[in-house]
């Protein structure tokens, strides 16, 4: 992708921000959440800057932030273009609004779709202070220079930004101010301090479950297990809890409403309910075997095809395949699922973690049949997303029970509401078969089955080793459930990757390759080709990450998996170091090489790969959700393993060089860390890991 | 019913339930929202406090159980958020998301002040039972080894 910018987007922004009107701040005035603003009487140029007279500038972050950090790298790319100094940047996060485009944590998309908007949030008001500042001093625009917010003249002339806000502001939004050249950037590129670092390491109120208001109670909700009904509920030992003041049903549901958390936790727990209609079709051994069926023999859905795979088939010399299984997973985001809202009849405002203010605002209209206009949603920071919330299911319950109960409610899971009631990473099954002639792979078929309709699209089903075959075909079949699905970080690769890249790490001791060697090859057929990813920018990859991990030269006792994928627009490379230590396999290393693009923090991009291959190798190592009549086996962490520090290898994480346009970052190291695992696992114990979880 | 409780150094009554685990009191009572909720049975850590210098999970502690206890919460644990462990985290840029945070502070500033001269394997050991969903383990086993250097 080149580095272009939608100029579209961006007027639409100016031409809002033209009037020097002041964008709403975070909070409202009654919250106890610190709206970190200050006192100072701050001049608003558009939707993402302000500046006071002290010359701080204050800058609206507007995208949700999970943990993926882009409450701080967005602002920074806004300070870049600015050229102001980052020490006098106040960020603050920006509510939903129409200023700003795809206020969307998803997709590891929030860099790569706003990085050209940010950028010229930050030129343009820069432009406005040299037009300004021109004027005063009589001179040319292009005569003066600018750095770190102090502009200066050929005749040795200084001032600050903050010496001619009122200047400045009242020149005319510029169409067109200049970029900077991306070699003179000196803030992108550094490594910043998550802007939050000091009210996180302080205990200040920062999460949805922090927040509050007076007046405001607290609200559990109990669910039916999948495809169940609500059949019949005795509250009288819920009511006779202290605090509780009302049980309400809904939707099949019950919330009781409290004056505090652990009051609705209690009054919840005393609810006595029998839930009817029990589906024990919502049973995971049942849905192993109609996944085992369809691929087997079952009809499948054609993605994409290329060449003929039967013809491959039918002249092939040797025909390979083999069969991958994953689990459901819940999310389990340390901070369980909360949110405010305050439902009257004249406004609804929703406060809380989401990835998608946008269609918050929307589904809670339309479920209250209200206008979308009188509903207002301020983000909070979130205690992880990883895709559990871009679903806007507890949003919803929240701003049910606030207009039953007829006051401003927070609604709180418990930690088994959160595991049992999710949103999960679907259930899935691939079979690749591989044709080989003469050594060479000259076929490819990826058969998917999966839940809800949750199978890969085309342009996944285009990843590699689309492009490096001749004979290509990927197909998916459905099995319809009642179990909820979503999106769960790097939604389909998560797997697939996982799938991909072991198959090929197989084909390589096939073929008797190195599987690097291997990979190198294949996508040097691809050159060319019309495929998603670039193979230049993949060897590229690969071949740092050989590099860094010593690959074929690592001491004796220490056994190299490999693998790499492209996802999210990045491309990554892992080797995972493994050593037998008391007859157990230990992962005791990984190097990472990264090609994203331009890296805007190099901080907090390394901690996004560091925690991808972490929480790859153990959702793979661990992660298993059972269902049993549509009721979760795993409710709490006593039943649920998650990666702990003793199980954590060392993450060595290398960014290529580049001038392209920043890409996906949360998500893309995660498809091939539990592959580079498992392929380091069959060199030490010759056992080949088909199925996740690898141990149970 | 009424409790006395001593956090952080000052004195609290709090008029709640008996059984109500010390979590809900310093999140809903008393405003010390730093103590975080993760699972309520104790297995993740996150709302890790200090209960006479030792390190609890406060979801376990019924509040009839730690009056006339000194409780140290995440906002107590220094005046100015200086201390060693609060530093070592800022300096190493540490969460992610930062919920967990709090928690994985208390047990590393309790284990740090038993042993004050740990070994890696000793880190990973003490930090083993809070979880970071985010996976942030590299950083904080750093973290807790730079604490333990600025603590000598």
């Amino acid at each position: 992708m080149s580095n272009t910018f939608n100029r579209r987007n961006f007027l639409k922004l100016s031409l809002l921000a033209s009037g020097g009107m002041l964008i709403g701040v975070g909070c409202s005035e009654e919250a106890d959440m610190p709206t970190s603003t200050d006192d100072l009487d701050f001049h608003s140029f558009n939707a993402y800057i302000e500046m006071a007279k002290n010359g701080i500038v204050k800058i609206y972050s507007p995208n949700p932030e999970i943990g993926q950090g882009v409450k701080t790298s967005m602002p920074m790319i806004v300070a870049e273009e600015l050229d102001v100094s980052w020490k006098k940047v106040h960020v603050v996060q920006a509510p939903l609004s129409n200023d700003f485009n795809r206020q969307v944590a998803g997709g590891s998309q929030s860099i790569r779709q706003n990085f050209p908007a940010l950028r010229m949030a930050g030129a343009t008001v820069k432009m406005m202070f040299l037009t300004a500042v021109a004027k005063k001093w009589d001179v040319g625009v292009d005569t003066l220079k600018v750095a770190q917010g102090i502009i200066s003249s050929q005749d040795g002339k200084k001032i600050n930004y903050e010496e001619v806000i009122e200047e400045a502001i009242k020149i005319p939004v510029p169409e067109n101010a200049p970029l900077k050249n991306v070699e003179d950037f000196t803030l992108i590129g550094k490594a910043i301090n998550n802007v939050d670092i000091k009210p996180i390491i302080t205990g200040k109120p920062l999460f949805g479950v922090d927040y509050k208001e007076k007046g405001m109670k607290y609200a559990a909700v109990a669910r039916p297990p999948f495809g169940a009904s609500l059949q019949s509920v005795d509250d009288t030992e819920a009511k006779a809890v202290k605090g509780v003041e009302q049980v309400i049903q809904f939707n099949n549901k019950v919330a009781v409403v409290a004056n505090s958390t652990w009051a609705a936790f209690k009054g919840k727990s005393k609810l006595k309910i029998e839930w009817g209609n029990l589906q024990d079709d919502e049973n995971t051994t049942l849905f192993d075997q109609k996944m085992a069926q369809l691929l087997h023999n079952g009809k499948l859905e054609e993605k994409i095809k290329s060449g003929d795979i039967s013809k491959a088939k039918a002249e092939a010399d040797q025909i390979i395949e083999q069969t991958y299984e994953a689990p459901f997973l819940p999310h389990n985001t340390m901070e369980p699922m909360n949110f405010f809202a305050d439902v009257t009849d004249k406004k609804i405002r929703l406060v809380g973690p989401t990835q998608v203010p946008r269609s918050s605002a929307n589904v809670v209209a339309q479920l209250l049949e209200r206008n979308v206009e009188d509903v207002t949603v301020e983000m909070t920071r979130m205690g992880g997303g990883f895709g559990r919330r871009l679903s806007t299911d507890y949003a919803e319950d929240a701003a049910m029970v606030s207009h039953l109960a007829k006051a401003p409610i927070k609604l709180m899971y418990t930690r088994e509401d959160d595991m049992s009631i999710g949103q999960y990473r679907p259930k899935v099954k691939y079979k690749i078969t591989a044709t080989l002639k003469n050594g060479q792979l000259t076929g490819y078929q990826l058969k998917e089955a999966i839940v809800n309709n949750n199978g890969m699209n085309k342009g996944i089903a285009k990843f590699f080793p689309f492009g490096a075959v001749d004979h290509y075909l990927a197909e998916s079949a459905n099995v319809p459930a009642d179990v909820t699905t979503l999106w769960w970080r790097a939604p389909i690769t998560n797997f697939l990757g996982f799938a991909t890249e072991s198959f090929m790490d197989e084909l390589a001791l096939k073929l008797q390759k190195d599987p690097i060697e291997l990979r190198m090859e294949l996508l040097e057929n691809a050159k060319g080709k019309k495929t998603p990813y670039s193979p230049e920018r993949m060897q590229q990859t690969i071949q740092l990450v050989k590099e860094k991990s010593n690959w074929g030269n690592a001491p004796k006792g220490i056994y190299q998996g490999f693998a790499c994928y492209y996802s999210h627009n990045s491309y990554v490379a892992e080797v995972c170091d493994l050593e037998m230590i008391d007859g157990k396999p230990i992962a005791k290393r990984f190097y990472a090489s990264v090609d994203c693009g331009i890296v805007i923090n190099t901080s907090g991009a390394k901690n996004q790969i560091e925690g991808a291959i972490l929480d790859g190798m153990g959702h793979a190592m661990y992660g298993n959700l059972e269902l049993k009549d549509g009721i979760a086996q795993s409710q709490n962490f006593d039943k649920y393993k998650l990666i702990r520090m003793m199980d954590t290898p060392v993450i060595e994480t290398y960014f290529v060089n580049s001038n392209q346009a920043p890409t996906g970052l949360g998500e893309p190291g995660m498809p091939p860390a539990g592959a580079a695992y498992a392929n380091a696992y069959v060199k030490a114990t010759g056992k080949r890991m088909l199925k996740q979880p690898f141990f149970s | 019913m009424k409790f006395d409780l001593i956090i952080n150094k000052k004195n609290y009554t709090v008029d709640v339930e008996d059984g109500t685990p010390l979590l809900w009191v310093l999140r809903d009572e008393l405003e010390l929202v730093g103590t975080k909720f993760g699972c309520g049975i104790g297995e993740c850590g996150a709302c890790t406090v200090h209960i006479d210098g030792k390190a609890e999970r406060s979801c376990q502690q019924m509040v009839e159980l730690v009056e006339g206890k000194e409780i140290t919460t995440i906002e107590g644990l220094s005046e100015n958020g200086d201390h060693p462990v609060q530093k070592a985290w800022e300096t190493l840029d540490v969460p992610q998301c930062g919920y967990c945070q709090s928690g994985q502070m208390m047990t590393a500033s309790a284990f740090l002040r038993k042993n004050p001269t740990p070994s890696p394997e000793e880190i990973r050991m003490a930090m083993h039972g809070n979880i970071c969903r985010c996976a942030s383990y590299n950083r904080i086993e750093k973290a807790v080894a730079l604490a333990a250097e600025k603590l000598k």
